[in-house]
């Protein structure tokens, strides 16, 4: 397996008493779409920031593209882009104006910096808004518009930091459409976000960062599987939920979770369940099952028994 | 070395660019901007000038013009702070600084592009200073001598901005600081002599580096109201007190900035 792109190791950085990253380990493989997972203030955002060279870790070190972070920032800089939260684009100057400035600070001839602008405004389809004043786009035009500034000297790795926070479906739908095109030319994303669909459509591989630590790694499919399959009840009369949830502690040992006025659902124990015995069991104990079925864990389930959290996070 | 600062001085440029752009963007921005000192005239010039009294006698609008020439050198503080700010708060900032770029550009660029701006007011403030009868008196040389001092404490200034911007770094706070700036240039002798303030008060005024633009404009443009008897070392000897404090100013605050740009 070649070298990760991105690998940083024991990152440690303290603001005051806030310790935001305390031993943050990660590698991303060239070429993937890597999604970093994890509750506000887990530290997903600073430790881009390290990744990216604008801030410097007080421990621990990473390297990027082949060069490190501290070390060697301006080689690192040349490699990477960075869209994030905020739409970093000067408000006053037209889109075609903001990304020829960038063009031009990233050191492309003039020639060469207006022709990217074009290129880029045209194929993320742009170009209609490309002349009026950034103050006047949408929000999710914004950021689209910040994503392509990162892009105008072909980074090999690009850093989003929750590039859809805030947007309304269809934006988010567009920036994903944006991010995959991005990795079918070759380069490799690292993507912080809370949403974990995106997470779930968007990445190859993902880390569950929590209080400043990767706390676990592994593509959807193998993260889902560490906490096995789950069952799900709907019940007939909403009465019947008590002795269904007695039921299913019994068959499985563990507390159902209440997810509706008629349905609950439960984490599987590691050698499985047959379906034929739920249902004589529930019939049994009198309970009329609308439903029951197996499935896969969301990647909601995942996280919330990683972080130990009793609330759903969105 | 060399490529470095040739790259410095490009990306510097690159940004002095994006500041004209702004205003090419939003010219109603700029018209307010140098609205601004032709206000001062009318405002100071004739609702102040109908009750003051120049001492040593002359007219008052003689006596106010490098005073407002000093108000408007001043305001850079204001401005580059700002703009800066809001870089800062915005996130433009964090992406200069991902950039390859020369990261000392960014202020280079910033304090390029006021001085531009503060020429353009500085042209428009003359106009309106001749319409009211300013004159210069004493020949082109001397004249030329007192623009130049305006210009240089005014780049000086604005390095002083751009750390209060990202000593800031929020741009909501600094534009609730904005109004600051009118004790700074009020407490001296642009408006009215010092000679008439409280001791404390006019401690800070005769040595409030306003002052010593005034003072030192005044004299080399042969307007009234110069100082007469014993005054403050700056007032004595204003040309020298603006060299000084525009060094002062420099050695300070560009390596602070460049350091906390670099953070």
């Amino acid at each position: 397996m070649p070298d990760p792109i991105v690998v940083a190791e024991g990152l440690r950085k303290s603001f005051g008493d806030v310790h935001a990253l305390r031993g943050l380990d990660l590698a991303v493989r060239e070429g993937t779409v890597c999604g970093v997972l994890g509750p506000n203030g887990a530290g997903k955002t600073t430790a881009v920031r390290v990744l990216a060279t604008l801030s410097a870790p007080d421990a621990g070190h990473a390297r990027v593209a082949g060069h490190d972070v501290v070390r060697q920032a301006g080689e690192v800089r040349a490699r990477i882009g960075l869209a994030g939260q905020y739409a970093a684009v000067d408000e006053k100057l037209t889109g075609r104006a903001n990304l020829r400035m960038f063009g031009r600070l990233s050191h492309l001839s003039r020639r060469e910096a207006h022709r990217r602008a074009d290129e880029l405004l045209e194929r993320f389809g742009l170009t209609e808004a490309a002349d009026r004043r950034v103050a006047g786009y949408s929000g999710g035009t914004r950021r689209r518009l910040d994503l392509i500034a990162s892009l105008i000297h072909r980074p090999e790795v690009l850093f989003l930091d929750e590039p859809t926070t805030g947007l309304d479906p269809r934006s988010r739908g567009e920036i994903w459409d944006s991010v995959r095109a991005l990795v079918a030319d070759g380069t490799t994303v690292l993507l912080t976000t809370q949403y974990l669909d995106e997470a779930d459509r968007l990445a190859d591989d993902i880390a569950v960062v929590d209080h400043g630590r990767v706390i676990a790694t592994g593509t959807p499919d193998e993260l889902k599987a560490t906490i096995g399959d789950r069952l799900d009840v709907v019940v007939e009369d909403p009465a019947a939920l008590g002795p269904a949830a007695a039921v299913l502690t019994g068959l499985t040992g563990a507390d159902p979770t209440t997810t509706g006025d008629d349905r609950l659902s439960v984490a599987l124990p590691g050698g499985g369940l047959r379906l034929a015995g739920v249902v004589r069991e529930l019939d049994r104990a009198g309970v009329a099952a609308a439903d029951v079925r197996l499935r896969r864990p969301t990647l909601d389930e995942v996280f919330l028994r990683l972080t130990d959290r009793t609330e759903p996070v969105r | 070395m060399t490529a470095r600062l040739r790259w410095t001085l490009a990306d510097g440029l690159t940004l002095v660019g994006r500041e004209l752009g702004r205003l090419r963007h939003d010219p109603g921005e700029l018209v307010a901007a140098l609205m601004f000192p032709a206000v001062m005239v009318v405002l100071f010039g004739y609702v102040l000038g109908s009750a003051i009294r120049v001492p040593g006698g002359g007219d008052y609008r003689e006596y106010l013009m490098p005073g407002l020439f000093a108000m408007v050198t001043f305001s850079s503080v204001m401005g580059v702070m700002t703009r800066t700010a809001a870089d800062a708060s915005r996130g433009v900032m964090d992406r200069f600084r991902s950039l390859p770029m020369a990261r000392s550009a960014v202020p280079f660029g910033q304090t390029g592009a006021d001085l531009l701006v503060g020429l353009l007011m500085l042209a428009v403030m003359v106009g309106a200073g001749l319409l009211v009868g300013w004159r210069a008196h004493l020949g082109p040389a001397a004249a030329v001598q007192a623009f130049l001092l305006m210009v240089v404490l005014r780049y000086a200034l604005a390095w002083a901005g751009v750390y209060a911007g990202l000593a800031v770094g929020d741009d909501r706070v600094a534009d609730a600081m904005v109004p600051l700036f009118l004790p700074f240039t009020m407490v001296s002798n642009a408006f009215v002599p010092t000679g008439g303030m409280p001791g404390w008060l006019r401690l800070l005024a005769d040595w409030n580096p306003v002052s010593a633009l005034t003072a030192a404009t005044r004299e080399l443009f042969g307007n009234p109201g110069l100082p007469s008897g014993e005054v403050a070392w700056p007032l004595a000897h204003p040309v020298a007190a603006v060299l000084l404090w525009s060094a002062a100013l420099l050695v300070i605050f560009v390596p602070l900035s460049l350091r906390a740009n670099r953070r």
